[in-house]
């Protein structure tokens, strides 16, 4: 679209939680540089914090071994995020965002990330290839 | 990396658990380790002080949803106080303040375990 005008940052990490930090850290880095609010970093933050665990977990079952790729693409008018893994994929559109009380009263835990991540990004999509990645594209506007 | 500490310590009969720096999915379990401690002692009113909690992520919402059932099946209470705005954000997007007392004061939240027909 704009990739004349667009700052590229990207992260290779292995598939564990102990890297959440690191990943966080990583993202604040490169927002700062590129003047972001704060408010919209804390935002972008932790949408990927939440999308790296259901790639950790979800993905690839806590199993360390495991890679994914992160790259945020920083244009005039937004911060694109694009996560890559090669695990097991998922349906988005059958994971309903939940009505909180029935949760509660369900005593369900987790699966809230999805949640989160819908309610601060402007823009979530998923693609996968059968056998070789998955592609979780997420969007949030700057203005 | 991901720095965290939960520390419980005794009030007027009450739980006070402190949390410290970043909770997210890896620290989570150290948060559950807290709780089940309390609750294997039987102590079940039980403040968090979130005053020097700087970040949480939904892995650490879903320990306070863990354990509020029991808690409050044996007469207790978790109720969760001094939150950061940005902390207080995350939990207000996904409806806790109508299931949980936050309370801006950790003296506020203790009384009202003193007091609770105030």
């Amino acid at each position: 679209m704009q990739s004349s005008s667009e700052n590229i940052f990207e992260l290779k990490v292995k598939s564990s939680t102990h890297y959440l930090g690191e990943i966080r850290e990583f993202i604040q880095a490169a927002a700062l540089e590129n003047n972001i609010p704060e408010k919209i970093i804390a935002d972008v933050i932790l949408s990927v914090d939440e999308a790296c665990t259901n790639i950790i977990k979800h993905a690839y079952h806590s199993n360390p071994q495991n890679d994914f790729i992160i790259k945020l693409f920083f244009s005039k008018n937004e911060i694109k995020i694009v996560l890559v893994d090669y695990g097991d994929s998922f349906n988005l559109n059958a994971i309903e965002s939940p009505n909180m009380e029935i949760y509660f009263k369900q005593k369900r835990v987790g699966g809230l990330g999805l949640y989160l991540i819908r309610s601060l990004m402007d823009e979530v999509k998923y693609k996968s290839i059968k056998g070789e990645y998955n592609e979780l594209i997420l969007a949030k506007k700057l203005n | 990396m991901s720095e965290f500490s939960a520390n419980a310590s005794e009030r007027l009969d009450v739980q006070v658990i402190n949390l410290n720096g970043y909770l997210d999915a890896h620290t989570a379990p150290q948060l559950e380790s807290t709780f089940s401690e309390l609750i294997g002692s039987n102590k079940y009113k039980i403040v968090v002080n979130f005053q020097e909690l700087k970040y949480i992520s939904s892995a650490g919402l879903g320990v306070f949803m863990a354990f509020i059932e029991k808690i409050r099946d044996n007469k207790g209470d978790i109720k969760l106080v001094e939150m950061k705005p940005n902390v207080f954000n995350i939990f207000d997007l996904l409806g806790f303040p109508l299931l949980y007392e936050i309370y801006e004061k950790e003296s506020d939240a203790i009384n009202r375990f003193q007091n609770p027909k105030e």
